[in-house]
């Protein structure tokens, strides 16, 4: 029996959750809007390790590894909001465009 | 056959829920919808996560994302909101660009996907299911012991920065030893 579902269709919508974080990153002006396109595109590499996993000839090492990057995407979290807090309470305003106090 | 069909209607489903959610995700105006929408898009990755037969990982998707991230990232929108100006908390900025670089991404990646010669099982080889929670806990304790290690004190660092790092600070009287 062929399976009915391959590897390219778990990319493709891998592929279409990280233009839209992409999308996101480029476009949103509040900080924490930002952070969450940058959790989509790490959603979009788990969905790929995952996908590489069951259809590639990897074994079990894709899912270790989207463990490692769901870790490190909790981490990146936690010390991102929590850089932002600090520059609310320091500013006022998490807008991205107002951050200019190092520009030269 | 049933069986084809029911994980193609699953796939479907699951997909329109990720790509919902992001596209919630990037084109709401109110940040409170985008972190909700958000949600809906981890829940359907974690659908994809069980249709791919890694049933663990689907559940550390929900457990950390739905109940970790998620949660931090509300905590976060209401501590910088106002209740009264949420509505327009969201603004976005150079759409066309934004978008144009995002399609341009999304081309290059098809055209990558339709060349790309990927290492797949000889044909006939039938794919088989193995258990997954008990493989990647053999891999953590066994291949992967250095980096899993490395991830604990990741993690405890993280914790202390975090907390050094959202603290209020507080002006503490100075222990003056030399006058």
């Amino acid at each position: 029996m062929p399976e009915a579902l391959g590897l390219q269709h778990f990319l493709l919508v891998g592929a279409a959750l990280f233009c839209m974080g992409l999308y996101c990153v480029l476009t949103r002006r509040n900080a924490i809007g930002i952070l969450m396109g940058v959790e989509l595109v790490l959603n979009a590499a788990n969905v790929n390790y995952i996908a590489f996993s069951r259809y590639g000839v990897g074994g079990v090492d894709g899912q270790v590894f989207s463990i490692f990057v769901i870790m490190l995407a909790a981490a990146e979290a936690a010390i991102g909001l929590a850089i932002v807090l600090g520059i609310y309470r320091r500013s006022g305003s998490i807008d991205v465009s107002q951050m200019t106090s190092l520009r030269g | 056959m049933q069986g084809p069909d029911l994980s193609v209607a699953a796939f479907l489903l699951l997909s329109a829920l990720t790509l919902g959610g992001g596209g919630g995700v990037i084109f709401s105006g109110n940040i409170v919808y985008s972190a909700l929408s958000l949600m809906v898009s981890f829940l359907g990755v974690a659908g994809l996560y069980v249709m791919l037969e890694a049933d663990f990982v689907a559940g550390v998707q929900v457990l950390v994302y739905v109940g970790g991230v998620l949660v931090l990232t509300l905590f976060a929108v209401m501590l910088t909101h106002r209740i009264e100006d949420i509505k327009v908390s969201n603004r976005d900025v150079g759409k066309l660009p934004g978008l144009a670089a995002a399609l341009a991404m999304f081309a290059g990646l098809i055209a990558a996907l339709e060349v790309a010669p990927w290492k797949l099982p000889a044909e006939g080889v039938a794919h088989e299911a193995f258990a997954s929670t008990q493989s990647i806990g053999n891999a953590l304790l066994g291949r992967y012991v250095l980096p899993f290690e490395v991830a604990s004190i990741v993690l405890l660092s993280v914790l202390v920065g975090a907390v050094v790092l959202s603290r209020k600070e507080v002006a503490e009287p100075r222990v003056s030893d030399d006058a």
